[in-house]
């Protein structure tokens, strides 16, 4: 059910989600550290949360994939979250709230 | 694969000499945090090098330290809610307890017997003993409207064994005495401004500042007339200006004072801004090379050292606190997350998190005098810091 959400949303908000080509092998490493090192300023390294919201996948489970995908690279405006669209890719945005979602962030 | 084993190879004579304990003063040495594998170094500023490796402190993102009054100990506060106490004689735990979900940061009292952590989650702050860190108080935050405790952050000691510090989701300042430890007196001061995200003591000890991110403008609370309640400075600052995005919050702890004027990071902006301290009016912008982080004072207030926010965090600049001009621009590497003066200032510390080092500048010449192997070092924290307030 919340697949097909996540699908349809995906399909209006932003064609590209997260079914589109996954990034290099070094690309993927590169955003997972980016993750833990850049995110983990707010959401804590391990994401367990700090100023911003824990990134774990009982704490997203009421975003969709697209909602999340979205809130990266947008940021929450009136919020401290910031727009990551200047250094990632709606693609790798995508790839990551995959991760997120599925609670696969190791490095 | 080949950066985690580097720093480990190299680091491996370390751990055999932590058994005996050093017969020695404490005063020249601190302590560098290395967040990723929740251990610290306890560092010699004179000799330049690691004495210990201490390990086991937990989840040390964010995390902070402040010293025990003899210098002795080190208080470690970690994200995970761990606070340790770590000896730095021996190079080894003291004591270790996780008293809260997800803490932020800390401070001693006045007379050193009681540490205050402070906690994102579940919110508030909880008193120990320094000594064997039993819980001598605890105090909730205020709910959200969500049901939960709110973010209590930028905490700091005051004089009068007080404890000040800001809650981020209720907009209020908080004053905790603990003169009597069996019955702490709260004062709320409420509606302070939107979103206080980090709060600061002046060096000597009477203002409390709780910087703002939903607004324009700093909260100020006068701690020797606390019944004035809290005003608000610097509220023109950036009005009407677009700011830009922050991707990491700026710290307003150690605030830099030079002479007369305070010296601290604009949010969503890329300056430094200076005020005057005793009209507490903006006297002047320094445009610098990205959102600034920390901005620090050397000891004798004639320079300033500024490190900055992803994606900037490979370069530190000086500014000269007098003419208000940069001076140097050093590129120190990715991920430059901290940097500590030697009490004196005759030598600045920068940890450089990418490059899995510490880098030691003489900060007259900004020449790099020496490099310490770290695991992803963060914070470095100098022992003098033990009699400092707010810090
Ligand atoms: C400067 C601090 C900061 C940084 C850096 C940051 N975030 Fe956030 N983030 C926040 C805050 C604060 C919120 C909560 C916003 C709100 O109140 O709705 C948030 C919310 C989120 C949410 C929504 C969570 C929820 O439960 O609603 C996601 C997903 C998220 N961030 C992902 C990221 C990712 C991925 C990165 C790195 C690419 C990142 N953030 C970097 C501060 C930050």
């Amino acid at each position: 059910m919340v697949r097909t959400l996540s699908l349809l949303l995906g399909l209006t908000i932003c064609p590209s989600s997260s079914w589109a080509a996954a990034p290099s092998p070094a690309r993927q490493q590169e955003l997972l550290y980016l993750l833990h090192q850049d995110c983990g300023a707010c959401h804590g390294m391990r994401l367990k949360g700090g100023l911003g919201p824990a990134l774990t996948p009982e704490n997203l489970s009421a975003l969709s994939e697209a909602q999340i995908q979205q809130t990266i690279l947008e940021g929450r405006p009136g919020t401290p979250m910031p727009p990551w669209k200047p250094f990632m890719s709606p693609e790798e945005a995508g790839w990551l709230a995959d991760r997120l979602k599925q609670g696969k962030t190791t490095e | 694969m080949k950066r985690l084993l580097l720093p480990l190879l190299l680091f491996l004579p370390l751990a055999a000499i932590a058994d005996d304990c050093l017969l020695r003063g404490t005063g020249d040495l601190g302590v560098v945090i290395e967040r990723a594998t929740g251990s610290l170094q306890v560092v010699d500023t004179t000799a330049h090098k690691a004495l210990f490796r201490v390990e086991g402190l937990g989840d040390l993102s964010h995390a902070s330290v402040v010293y025990s009054r003899d210098e002795r100990y080190a208080y470690v506060f970690g994200r995970d809610g761990g606070l340790t106490k770590v000896d730095l004689l021996c190079g080894r735990i003291a004591k270790r307890i996780v008293q809260g979900g997800n803490s932020i940061g800390g401070a001693i009292s006045q007379d050193g017997r009681l540490v205050a952590v402070s906690n994102y989650e579940p919110g508030g702050v909880k008193v120990f003993s320094s000594d064997d860190l039993s819980l001598v108080a605890d105090i909730p935050a205020t709910r959200t409207v969500k049901g939960k405790g709110s973010k209590t952050v930028g905490l700091v000691d005051a004089p009068g064994e007080r404890f000040v510090f800001s809650l981020y989701d209720t907009g209020e300042i908080w004053l905790l005495g603990m003169k009597d430890p069996a019955h702490p007196r709260l004062t709320k001061f409420a509606g302070i401004g939107r979103q206080p995200y980090d709060g600061l003591v002046t060096p000597d000890g009477r203002y409390y500042i709780a910087g703002l991110f939903g607004e324009d403008g700093l909260a100020k609370l006068d701690l020797w007339h606390p019944e004035k309640g809290v005003e608000r400075i610097l509220d023109h600052y950036g009005k009407g200006e677009q700011k830009l995005p922050v991707y990491k919050m700026p710290h307003l702890e150690g605030w830099a004072i030079a002479g007369n004027r305070a010296f601290f990071p604009a949010v969503g902006h890329h300056e430094v801004l200076v005020m005057d301290m005793e009209s507490w009016k903006e006297i002047g912008r320094i445009p610098v090379h990205g959102q600034p982080v920390f901005v620090m004072a050397r000891p004798d207030g004639r320079q300033l050292w500024v490190n900055f926010a992803f994606p900037d965090n490979d370069t530190v600049q000086v500014i000269d606190s007098e003419s208000l001009k940069i001076v140097d621009t050093l590129k120190t590497g990715k991920g430059t997350l901290h940097m500590e003066f030697t009490p004196r200032g005759e030598e600045v510390w920068i940890s450089v998190r990418d490059k899995d080092e510490v880098q030691i500048y003489d900060t007259d010449t900004r020449k790099l005098k020496g490099r310490l192997q770290a695991r992803k070092p963060s914070g470095i924290f100098f022992t003098d810091r033990a009699h400092k307030t707010g810090l």
